[in-house]
């Protein structure tokens, strides 16, 4: 009789805080905090970070559907700028037009990723290099080179600047993002198989899965969150910004990462995300507050330094898990 | 009986896709020659090579890193941080001018030699994937540039120092020579030496270039401590073409620029496939491309658009061969 190899590995005692790490870092900032600045707790933060930050959250789930593929989505920086100056153009026509215009522009840029990747069969990463100069190009081209205002006598700018429940908007949308996209990644065939397909490519498309659909489905799905950033962008600062969004591409895959997913595909957590992009942006946060102390004075510079250091110690601490995980 | 021939060296037949670069500059040029008045002048040549110098030394590093199948994005960021500490160093009055500017030369490089190798260590010892391990440095370099120099715009005048970016030797320019230079050196470097053999074997195959004793991790970490050192040249080169240093600006997208052109170059991002020649065609390739788009009048935005299309366009033709 031959014995099958044990498959149910041992649980790793590092396992149990892989991904979680972001997220005591972020329990004990937040604590912190709140012990040491005053108004850090107070509603008017929370709402201004959040109406802020749920940008780069949105354009983390997308990026978090991609990386769980093994891909990437170089464009999201670039499409969210394009897509505010598409809905700041559009806002004359009504604040739907204005959302319709900067998503389906988002929608439009990451079908062209998902095309041209599932198609020519090259690298995510040059295809998405091409449609993060191209989208920048069609920003620039739209705008005419300048900010463009939005309509100020409709609703649109409610988008960015107005509350509902108490909540700012685009706190609702990230909201309503994250209502659809949890289960998406993890109960449907489309979630699984873009696992699958991150996980071992060749097995998924000969287990008969619809590897280039789903491949396909996430670059739309990112390219539609970046969209809706622009939207919420335009939004709040009464502008379409051709040349905003500059390296937020990389924040996000940066926060993506912090959180927790591996960048080599195969596994994806929208949770660890939101927690990874809090983290980065929270940085800036604490900065301002310990600058408004007036102890000590930190040049807003040192927030990438601070930034890239966190990124250093999550990847060092997921790479000595990692070599002890089979 | 049977002997066993060496078998001859055969060239591989003449193929569109691996000229790919090489063609569409030709055509390139040809399109101007006809089309462009004056575009066969000294003056013109002198533009375009200037401007590709800095996208081509980077790239020469790019080109090693991405041979063993890796990615360096933090060469803009590398770039910032040594164009912020050579001002230090040849403005400093404890120094002197002649002193300050030899160490000007030298020092923003080592550190940003040092810089690759932490690149290297990353993805060596603790098998960080490169994207992310260089992306640490991208986030965190352009930082450590902004608090060098306080954020702030440095001007300044230093003939000694700005020579790099100005002066001309022959009617060509110093960084243009420089260019040369090392591109003839990297590839002797690539093409005759040992360390350039580790290097393609180890984009064919690391686990077989491993099992055969080719030195695998050091390899790999010198790559990245070549990016870093060519990196900070070209930082230097940029503030003294400019006078002034700004460390928000110096190196910006330069990581798309030089991945940009190894790939229409030639060189395959997943390894087996490096050339050192295709990543300068590549570079030229594009800065030509922005050049005549500006001379024919396409605004600027119109013209990124296009090179989108043509780089990814570039990038497909040569993929298509496999």
């Amino acid at each position: 009789m031959t014995a099958l190899p044990n498959t149910t590995a041992r649980p790793n005692p590092l396992h149990l805080f892989r991904g979680q790490g972001a997220m005591i870092a972020l329990i004990v900032l937040v604590i912190f905090s709140a012990f040491r600045y005053e108004g850090f707790f107070s509603l008017y933060n929370a709402s201004s970070f959040f109406r802020y930050n749920s940008m780069f959250l949105l354009i983390g789930i997308g990026m978090t559907f991609v990386i769980g593929t093994g891909g990437i989505d170089l464009s999201v920086g670039s499409t969210a700028a394009m897509s505010s100056v598409l809905a700041a153009l559009a806002s004359p026509h009504g604040a739907i037009a204005g959302v319709l215009a900067g998503v389906l522009g988002g929608l439009v840029i990451g079908v062209i990723n998902g095309v041209l990747i599932t198609r020519l069969r090259i690298e995510p990463f040059i295809i998405t290099l091409g449609t993060f100069l191209g989208a920048r190009g069609v920003a620039q081209l739209a705008s005419g080179q300048a900010a463009v205002s939005v309509d100020s006598s409709g609703n649109f700018a409610q988008l960015g600047q107005g509350d509902v429940f108490g909540l700012p908007v685009p706190l609702v949308l990230l909201l309503l993002a994250l209502l659809i996209c949890v289960p998406l990644l993890r109960a449907t065939r489309f979630g699984r198989t873009a696992l699958s397909v991150g996980d071992n490519e060749d097995a998924a498309r000969l287990m008969g899965l619809q590897v280039d659909r789903t491949k396909l489905g996430v670059y739309a799905l990112s390219g539609l969150l970046a969209g809706l950033a622009g939207v919420i962008l335009a939004a709040q600062f009464g502008a379409g910004q051709p040349t905003e969004g500059i390296g937020w591409e990389l924040t996000a895959i940066a926060g993506v990462v912090v959180g927790g997913t591996l960048l080599s595909g195969g596994r994806g957590s929208l949770l660890g995300t939101m927690v990874g992009v809090t983290l980065l942006g929270l940085i800036f946060n604490v900065l301002n507050f310990e600058n408004g102390k007036g102890v000590i004075s930190i040049d807003v510079f040192w927030q990438n330094v601070i930034r890239g250091v966190f990124l250093l110690v999550v990847v060092l601490l997921q790479s000595r898990s990692a070599r002890h995980t089979p | 009986m049977t002997s066993i021939a060496t078998p001859p060296r055969t060239r591989a037949p003449f193929s569109v896709h691996r000229h790919a670069a090489l063609i569409a500059l030709i055509a390139l040029i040809l399109f101007n020659i006809v089309t462009t008045p004056r575009f066969l002048t000294v003056a013109t040549l002198n533009i375009n090579l200037t401007q590709t110098a800095t996208i081509v030394i980077v790239g020469i590093g790019m080109t090693f890193v991405i041979a063993t199948r890796g990615i360096d994005l933090s060469v803009g960021s590398l770039m910032a941080i040594s164009g912020a500490i050579a001002p230090m160093l040849f403005l400093n009055p404890t120094l002197g001018p002649s002193i300050g500017t030899a160490l000007a030369f030298i020092l923003p490089v080592l550190a940003t030699g040092l810089l690759g190798a932490f690149n290297g260590l990353l993805v060596t010892r603790f098998s960080v994937q490169p994207i992310i391990a260089t992306l640490v440095l991208f986030i965190a370099g352009r930082g450590i540039a902004q608090v060098i120099s306080g954020g702030q715009l440095i001007n300044f005048t230093q003939s000694n120092f700005t020579a790099l970016g100005s002066a001309r030797v022959l009617g060509i320019s110093v960084q243009v020579l420089v260019m040369l230079v090392l591109l003839a050196v990297a590839v002797f470097v690539l093409t005759r030496t040992l360390f350039g053999r580790y290097v393609t074997a180890v984009g064919g195959n690391p686990e077989a270039a491993r099992l055969s004793g080719v030195p695998v991790n050091r390899t790999r970490m010198l790559v990245y401590v070549i990016s870093g050192l060519l990196s900070g040249l070209a930082g230097l080169i940029v503030i003294a073409i400019n006078n002034s240093s700004d460390s928000n600006l110096v190196g910006q997208n330069m990581e798309l620029d030089a991945i940009a052109a190894v790939a229409v170059g030639g060189t395959a991002l997943n390894g087996g496939r490096v050339t050192m020649i295709g990543t300068l065609l590549g570079a030229l390739f594009i800065q030509l491309l922005r050049y005549t788009l500006l001379v024919k009048g396409v605004p600027d935005a119109a013209a990124i658009v296009i090179k989108a299309a043509v780089i990814i366009a570039a990038v497909a033709l040569q993929y298509r061969r496999r």
